[in-house]
This record gives structure tokens, C-alpha cells and sequence, in this order.
């Protein structure tokens, strides 16, 4: 998103070109226009802009894609660290409907 | 808490006078999302199917799962979908893909999804252009507009932190070389109040609406840049009256009120990962802590310099 950058070199997303079939998912379904399918395979343009939705992972066939998705929200990652990670993604009470 | 104002019944709903070959568009039963999809449709004829996504919207019921896989397929079952409509095909807002599995989907009911555009104003140009979608309809936006409609949110969040913060802040006033004096309780803690309003005003409303212009990346940093010019400003006018240790206190107060605030509006923004709020979480609430306890050690210490 122009004007709007967050931490670098953070992201969790990764991608294993090898199992990836270039069903051009990931394209569709990322709200930040990550990847690029060329010649077949699924390429990541811009790591640092990804959110870790994880949309992307969950809507590749061929598990080519993992990240660790979850909010990225202050009282979501305090809970984390005071609690198990697993519960917390689903707590997202704080943005809810708006 | 009235949840169930903002509910509607999920099932399917008939937009002008669908039949078998109407497209359906699946959606969460929030009622605003609903209303909104049913008013960009006005004039098709389409099905909406309509989840249980607990008066959820979209994104945020795809983040928690429940507008996921499961309750795709369990829809189409229970509305018997596949006996109303000719085609095998579901259009899922794009929003709701980290909650679902597109391939799974199909596995589990038979209908292929299509992830519409972000937007519900897209989707009649989606739908006339046979689904096509431009890059722009793939995209998530956060425009001013947005960023103000959050103000109200954000402030509302603060009500009860700002209760606890003035019940601490008139005690922390009155103490003094006198141990406690209830005047002093009351004039310095008026004027502490003041400063932790201000605060929260800069972090949770102006750093989000000024966010892609204030430098930096970590919105702690970028509240506490806000926060620091609000109280440049007061600093300047009020020194003489302040006196040092109390101007001194409140430019680090200001700032680290602020930076607080500003850091939990992460949560709200449709851009932070969660892996960077905590990068940016370690780094920055050492210092916060930091500064708060040197912002009440002048203010105090101010009474004994006096
Ligand atoms: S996790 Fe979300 S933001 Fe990151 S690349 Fe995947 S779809 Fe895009
Ligand atoms: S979704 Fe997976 S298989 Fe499809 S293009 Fe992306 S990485 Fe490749």
C-alpha cells in the first residue's frame, strides 16, 4: 500500500518454488499484491508489505506457501506473550466490524 | 453485547428475481456488510448466501475462522444450494480467503469459489466483466476517511485506562514535601489529566490521521514524534508557569502517552503483521516504561524543588 510501510524483515511468509504449481492463488487472494505468477511459478515481490493474513497459505494446493498467520495489533501480541500463541489468533475482538 | 442488532439470519436471500443461472455471492450475516453487498447489487438478480459468522464482518470472521471452509460448505448443504442453481460456482469476497480454503471447498460441497473483489462497490463491474478483476479491486486501502471513522473506536477503548490513569494521577498529585494535601491533589491532578487527554488525542486520533505523512515505520515512534511537537507547543507557552521539573515532566509524559496509544492502533490498520508489532513491541515499551517513571519522578520531584 503506497504511503504505508510497516517492519522490515519480519514477515513469516515463505515460499518453496519447487512444490509450487503456478496455480495463480496467491496472486488473487493477497490484499497486498506480494506475488507475481510467472512462467509457472509463483515469485514474491515485496516480502516486506506482506501482513501475514494468511490467505495466501491457505489457498495454496500444493502447501508451496506457509506463513504464521495472526493480527498484527498491540493487545494481540501482549496476550501472546502472556499466553499460548495458538489461542490469540483467535482473539480479535478488538477490530471487530469496523 | 447487542450483538444481535447487527445479526441477520443466515440462509439465502434473493436479490431482484434470481434463477438458476444467478451468480451467488457468499457473505457474513454482519448486518452493515449484508446491507452493503444487497445495496451494490440493486438492480441484478443474484443470491446471497449468507454465513454464521457470529454478527462478524467478513475479515475479521475469516481471522478468527469462523467464515472458513467448513461453514462454506455447511451452508450449501443446509440452504441445498446445488438444487436452487444451475452452476457450481461460489463468489467469496476476497477479504474471507484467510479463513478459506478455495480447493477444500470444493472438495467438501462441489462448488468452485471465485474471490470477488475487496470492495463491495467493485462487484457490479466484477460481475458485468465476467469476473474479471483488476489489480486495484485486489487491494486493500486505508484512506483518511477510514482512518478518522476509527477515531470514535480507538477513544472508546481508552475510557477505561483513562479512568484508572486520573484516579493514579490525583494521588501522584497530592504528595508532596507536605506527604498529602487534597489541594494539590486537585490542581496538579487537573492539570496531569490535561496532559493524559492530550496524549491519547495525539496517539489514538492524530497519529492514525496523519499516519502515512509522520516518518518513520514503528507507530510507537510516530505517536511519540506527535506527542513531542503537542508538547513542544504547551511547553512553550506554559514554561514560566511550569517551572522546569514540570515542563520537563510533561514533554516526556505527552510523547510516551502518545506512543502508547499510537502503538495500539496497529490492531486497526489493514497493513501491520503480527511479527512487526512485536518487533516493534520489544523495542519500544522498555523505553516507554522508561519514560514514565522519569516523567513521575520530575513531576513528584517537582513539589521538593519548588
Ligand atoms: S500472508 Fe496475506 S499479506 Fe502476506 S503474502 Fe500471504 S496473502 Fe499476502
Ligand atoms: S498458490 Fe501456491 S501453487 Fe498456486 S501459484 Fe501460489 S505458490 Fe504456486
Amino acid at each position: 500500500m503506497e504511503g504505508f510501510r510497516y517492519m522490515d524483515g519480519v514477515s513469516t511468509l515463505r515460499l518453496e518454488e519447487v512444490a509450487c504449481v503456478g496455480c495463480g492463488m496467491c496472486p488473487t487472494v493477497c490484499p497486498h499484491g506480494i506475488f507475481t505468477v510467472d512462467r509457472g511459478k509463483a515469485t514474491i515481490l515485496d516480502r516486506d508489505a506482506c501482513m501475514e493474513c494468511g490467505a495466501c497459505a491457505k489457498n495454496c494446493p500444493s502447501d508451496a506457501l506457509s506463513v504464521t498467520p495472526g493480527v498484527g495489533c498491540a493487545s494481540y501480541v501482549i496476550q501472546g506473550w502472556l499466553g499460548g500463541r495458538k489461542e490469540l489468533f483467535r482473539n480479535i475482538s478488538k477490530h471487530a466490524n469496523v | 453485547m447487542g450483538r444481535h442488532r447487527y445479526r441477520i439470519e443466515p440462509r439465502l436471500y434473493a436479490v431482484g428475481s434470481p434463477g438458476p443461472d444467478s451468480p451467488v455471492l457468499v457473505t457474513a450475516n454482519y448486518k452493515m456488510t449484508f446491507d452493503a453487498l444487497r445495496k451494490e447489487l440493486g438492480g441484478q438478480n443474484a443470491w446471497i448466501l449468507v454465513l454464521e459468522t457470529g454478527g462478524i464482518n467478513v475479515w475479521c470472521a475469516a481471522g478468527k475462522g469462523t467464515f472458513g471452509t467448513e461453514e462454506v460448505a455447511r451452508r450449501v448443504k443446509t440452504t441445498r444450494l446445488a438444487e436452487v442453481v444451475n452452476h457450481r460456482r461460489l463468489i467469496l469476497p476476497q477479504l474471507g480467503a484467510p479463513g478459506v480454503a478455495a480447493h477444500r471447498v470444493r472438495e467438501e460441497c462441489g462448488f468452485s469459489v471465485v474471490y470477488g473483489p475487496v470492495r463491495a462497490q467493485d462487484i457490479p463491474r466484477f460481475l458485468t466483466e465476467r469476473m474479471k478483476t483488476t489489480p486495484e479491486m485486489r487491494r486493500v486501502v486505508f484512506p483518511v476517511s477510514e482512518r478518522l471513522a476509527l477515531a470514535p473506536v480507538e477513544l472508546a477503548g481508552f475510557l477505561r485506562p483513562t479512568g484508572w490513569a486520573f484516579l493514579a494521577l490525583f494521588l501522584l498529585a497530592g504528595i508532596g514535601p507536605w506527604v498529602f494535601s487534597p489541594s494539590a491533589s486537585w490542581h496538579r491532578g487537573l492539570g496531569a489529566s490535561g496532559v493524559w487527554l492530550a496524549g491519547i488525542l495525539c496517539g489514538a486520533v492524530i497519529t492514525p490521521v496523519l499516519l502515512p505523512w509522520i516518518p518513520g515505520r514503528a507507530f510507537s515512534a510516530k505517536g511519540g514524534l506527535v506527542g513531542g511537537c503537542f508538547a513542544a507547543c504547551i511547553a512553550a507557552f506554559f514554561w514560566e508557569a511550569l517551572g522546569v521539573f514540570q515542563g520537563m515532566a510533561l514533554l516526556v509524559a505527552l510523547p510516551v502517552i502518545s506512543s502508547f496509544a499510537a502503538m495500539n492502533f496497529t490492531g486497526a490498520t489493514p497493513f501491520t503483521s503480527p511479527s512487526g508489532v512485536e518487533k516493534e513491541m520489544r523495542r519500544a515499551i522498555p523505553l516507554q516504561a522508561a519514560a514514565v517513571v522519569l516523567a513521575v519522578t520530575l513531576w513528584v520531584g517537582s513539589t521538593f524543588a519548588g
